[in-house]
């Protein structure tokens, strides 16, 4: 039996990304494991939401690569990606406000890897959305909004699942649900990559951390072996002054 | 001709002038664009259909299975080499560009097909008409117009609601930024929406140039008449530029009683008094109206 | 031509500390003044030395001049895509002829014509206005249309046949053209500069930002509404002057030569080619106009097929137009409406 480590799906390697003359991402490299999930945080600003949107093909890099499960998926537009397994939640939900949660959810899978995702095993994940499956997506309250768009990219059967501050807005006790639906996914096998502002939450829910400041990648561990101090200080960009913490 | 008769007719009219603007509301509602070129596209169509039925022979309706996958042929191609590349020029691209367009073919009709006016040929249909009790008469022509109209938007409603493309086109026109990220193929769906424009411009056209006649320069009030539906009806509601379309049908046939000459005319200041008292028209949906008045909202 | 020495924090290497200067106007700048001056002046002296030949081709020019111009303001500075402006230059010269036949002298009749433009376009910028983008375009079509039907349907006018213009009887043709030729001139130059020092002033920065994105520029307090309607207002001011010049140039007022939206056609071309949201650019634009037409005018409907293909082509891959190709190129600015910042030499 190999004892060597299972090769990661996902590996970003050196990504620069700009909006017009402004840099967002500096030479930013990352991988995920397979079954694993990886917090991403850091300050507003930092590049997260812009990694992410790299990542599903939203963004384009200058510079870099970004391969998933051997295939080298940089140029590839959105839909290639998804149908390769990457599905992002994006940041502010962006559901269609015009058509029904049904509807919303039945569009995420226009590109599906598989059908592994039906939805009936959608709506028994998220009992909550399956009553109002008729009702049109702007008329839900913010936590049933979210659980709407975590279902349209669970619609798209990705093996590797972006989430983008699912928490912003939302009741402790909705987001507590929400990061239990995640880790019923964690337990069925999905690869989570989840951007959170709230550093406690990221720390329990995922097993590594990935902390970004200005657009550089300045933490990379697993979390067992990082204390929360750590984090905070690379958070704020602290370690690096003399004679601080 | 009596006043009933006149509101009937009228009200048909409506049916071609709904066919006519639907394609505009489509463009619209899905890509942000009004085509400037719409009514001259309806005009080629309708020049299209007389090369056609004149070369084979028949009543321009047998061309029609030839014509409109033509015309959606080239709603796709003008969308992919010409209006999507716009689109990535900022707002006032499209604009300028579908302006230009519009000047193109009306004068390159003009060389093909010099200015006279001319007619296409309906058959026995476009002559034949019917008796409703002792007072009215209701052709034919009009009366499969205004059904055609109402198939039309009733194919359209139903393809965007029931279908999977539907859903696409739907999601397009609300968020093309979301709608790409989740897999969509956007540009896809840009290029069938326009070729769906186009080949009810074509229809459109046919019907203009059966029951009326067309020159290489009637685009342009056909294009005016077709916004004036889209904006009184409500921008964004497809029923609604049915709706617009008999407003205007009505005025234009009820006045033309009176005084022939102050028909159109009245049928613009009838737009203009919309603008003025409601300008999102009568069935908008709230997003659609507020992108139209865009900054004309703002202070 | 102020010029600003601004002190700069340094960056380390050569600028540390050194002030730079910020000023409007550069050596070419200056120099490119004093020629358009030396250029107006000579060009009012043709006439006199010139005389009829070479006045018709530059009258045409300098009409285009000021189309151009005008259409700048609107389109090119303030984002309003107007494609009925040929309805404030029939009202012009229906308005000329209308000022003429009370007996008011024509060629003066110009600024009054003007003038009812401009106040014909206030109640219609309220409705239009309320529309941006492709819908305001359509809604200035439909205001043409309007104004053109009304003038066929007005007897006063001379309906479709149309009225030729009065009170030129007493001119000799010589002198009626030269003061034709030098009221086209004043025209042009008074749009051009009118523009220029419209837009060098807070007027410029507003109406660019409307133009480019109008929530926006809402949100940091600039009266987006007023903007709008003073642009649509000196356009339509300016359209009206063109229109009474062009009832003087034909001597007939006639509606569908008169609100032929061929105008709107060339204006479009002019300032896609020249430039949009430049002052020399639509200069450049009437000037490869007026070449063209010269060229292809008896190619008949093809020469609108070419300056129609040539605007989308310049829409789509030369979105600055001629005058930006060169300025950025070359990096020079004739008639500046921004600031440039200079560092010192050494």
């Amino acid at each position: 039996m190999s004892t060597a480590a299972p090769e990661p799906p996902l590996e970003v390697t050196g990504v620069d990304v700009f909006y017009g003359d402004f840099q967002a991402l500096f030479g930013v490299s990352l991988a995920v494991t397979r079954g694993r999930a990886t917090a991403l945080v850091g300050a507003n600003g930092a590049g997260k939401t812009t990694l992410l949107r790299t990542i599903a093909g939203a963004q384009a890099a200058a510079s870099g690569s970004v391969r998933y499960a051997g295939s080298d998926l940089t140029a590839a537009p959105p839909h290639r990606r998804i149908s390769r397994g990457i599905a992002l939640v994006p940041e502010g939900r962006k559901l269609f406000g015009s058509l029904t949660v049904e509807e919303n959810i039945l569009v995420g899978a226009a590109a599906a890897a598989s059908s592994d995702w039906p939805l009936d095993r959608i709506y028994g994940t998220f009992p909550m959305i399956a009553r109002r499956r008729r009702q049109r997506a702007s008329t839900l309250s913010g936590g049933e909004q979210q659980a709407v768009a975590i279902a349209r990219a669970l619609a798209a059967a990705p093996t590797l699942l972006l989430l983008d501050e699912i928490s912003l807005g939302l009741a402790p006790r909705v987001v507590g649900e929400l990061y239990q639906t995640l880790a019923e996914l964690r337990e069925a096998g999905a690869t989570l990559l989840i951007v959170e502002q709230d550093l406690r939450r990221a720390m329990a829910a995922c097993d590594d951390l990935v902390c970004l400041l200005e657009g550089r990648v300045v933490l990379a561990a697993p979390v067992p072996a990082v204390t929360r101090e750590q984090v905070v200080a690379a958070y704020f960009g602290l370690r690096s002054r003399e004679g601080r913490t | 001709m009596t006043w009933v008769n006149a509101v009937i007719q009228g009200l048909l009219l409506g049916g071609q002038y709904a066919l006519i603007a639907c394609g505009l509301s489509l463009t619209f509602g899905v890509m942000r664009i009004v085509n400037l070129a719409h009514g001259d596209l309806a005009v080629c169509g309708a020049y299209l259909g007389l090369v056609l039925s004149s070369s084979l022979g028949v009543p321009v309706w047998y061309v029609l299975p030839l014509l409109l996958p033509a015309a959606f042929g080239v709603g796709l191609v003008l969308q992919t080499l010409l209006f999507g590349r716009a689109m990535r020029h900022g707002v006032l691209a499209p604009v300028l560009v579908t302006f230009g367009l519009s000047v193109m073919i009306e004068n390159l009709l003009q060389v093909a097909a010099t200015s006279d006016p001319r007619g296409l040929a309906g058959g026995s249909l476009a002559l034949a008409s019917f008796r409703i009790g002792s007072h009215i008469t209701v052709s034919w022509l009009f009366m499969t117009a205004f059904l055609t109209a109402c198939a039309v938007l009733s194919g359209l409603q139903l393809l965007l609601s029931r279908t999977s493309w539907g859903r696409k086109v739907r999601a397009t026109a609300d968020d093309p930024d979301t709608a790409r990220l989740v897999g969509i193929k956007v540009r896809a769906v840009f290029a069938t929406v326009a070729g769906t424009a186009v080949a009810t411009a074509a229809l459109a056209g046919i019907f203009i140039g059966t029951i009326g006649t067309f020159d290489p320069l009637a685009g342009s009030s056909t294009l005016i008449f077709a916004f004036e539906a889209v904006v009184i009806g409500g921008i964004g509601s497809l029923w609604g530029t049915l709706v617009g379309g008999m407003a205007l049908g009505v005025t234009q046939v009820v006045v033309g009683q009176v005084n022939q000459a102050y028909a159109v005319l009245a049928v613009h200041l009838l737009f203009l008094a919309v603008l003025a008292v409601r300008p999102a028209g009568l069935f908008a949906s709230h997003q659609a109206a507020r992108e139209v008045r865009g900054s004309g909202a703002l202070g | 031509m102020k010029r600003t020495a601004v002190p700069v924090a340094g960056t380390g290497e050569s600028g540390a500390g050194q002030p730079v200067t910020v000023s409007r106007w550069s050596r070419t700048a200056t120099g490119f003044t004093g020629v358009a001056v030396v250029a107006v002046v000579v060009l009012a002296a043709v006439p006199y030395f010139a005389g009829g030949p070479a006045e018709q081709p530059l009258i045409t020019l300098l009409t285009f001049v000021a189309m151009a111009s005008q259409w700048n303001l609107l389109a090119g500075f303030s984002g309003l895509t107007s494609f009925g402006q040929n309805a404030y230059i029939g009202v012009g010269a229906y308005a000329l002829y209308l000022v003429a036949r009370q007996g008011v002298n024509p060629f003066a009749a110009i600024i009054l014509a003007a003038i009812i433009a401009a106040v014909i376009s206030l109640p219609t910028s309220a409705l239009v206005l309320r529309l941006s983008g492709g819908y305001f375009a359509v809604a200035t079509l439909v205001v043409a249309a309007v104004f053109q039907i009304a003038a066929t349907l007005s007897p006063s006018v001379g309906g479709t046949t149309g009225v030729s213009v009065p009170g030129l009887a007493g001119y000799g043709p010589v002198l009626r053209e030269a003061l034709t030729y030098w009221a086209t001139l004043a025209v042009a130059v008074v749009s051009v500069a009118g523009v220029y020092l419209l837009v060098r002033r807070t007027f410029g920065l507003d109406a660019r930002a409307v133009g480019s994105d109008p929530v926006a520029a809402a949100s940091t307090g600039v009266r987006v509404g007023r903007i709008r309607r003073l642009a649509y207002l000196v356009a339509a001011g300016g359209a009206g002057a063109v229109g009474a010049l062009i009832a003087l140039q034909t001597l007939y007022v006639e509606p569908t030569s008169v609100f032929n939206i061929q105008y709107s056609v060339y204006m479009l071309f002019m300032v896609l080619i020249g430039g949009m949201g430049t002052i020399e650019g639509p200069v450049l634009g009437a000037l490869v106009l007026f070449a063209l037409q010269e060229t292809l005018s008896s190619y008949g409907a093809w020469y609108l097929v070419i300056v129609g293909g040539l605007a989308v082509i310049a829409t789509l891959a030369a979105s600055r137009g001629l005058w930006g190709l060169v300025s950025d190129r070359f990096g020079w600015s004739l008639l500046p409406v921004g600031y440039q910042v200079r560092r010192p030499r050494g």
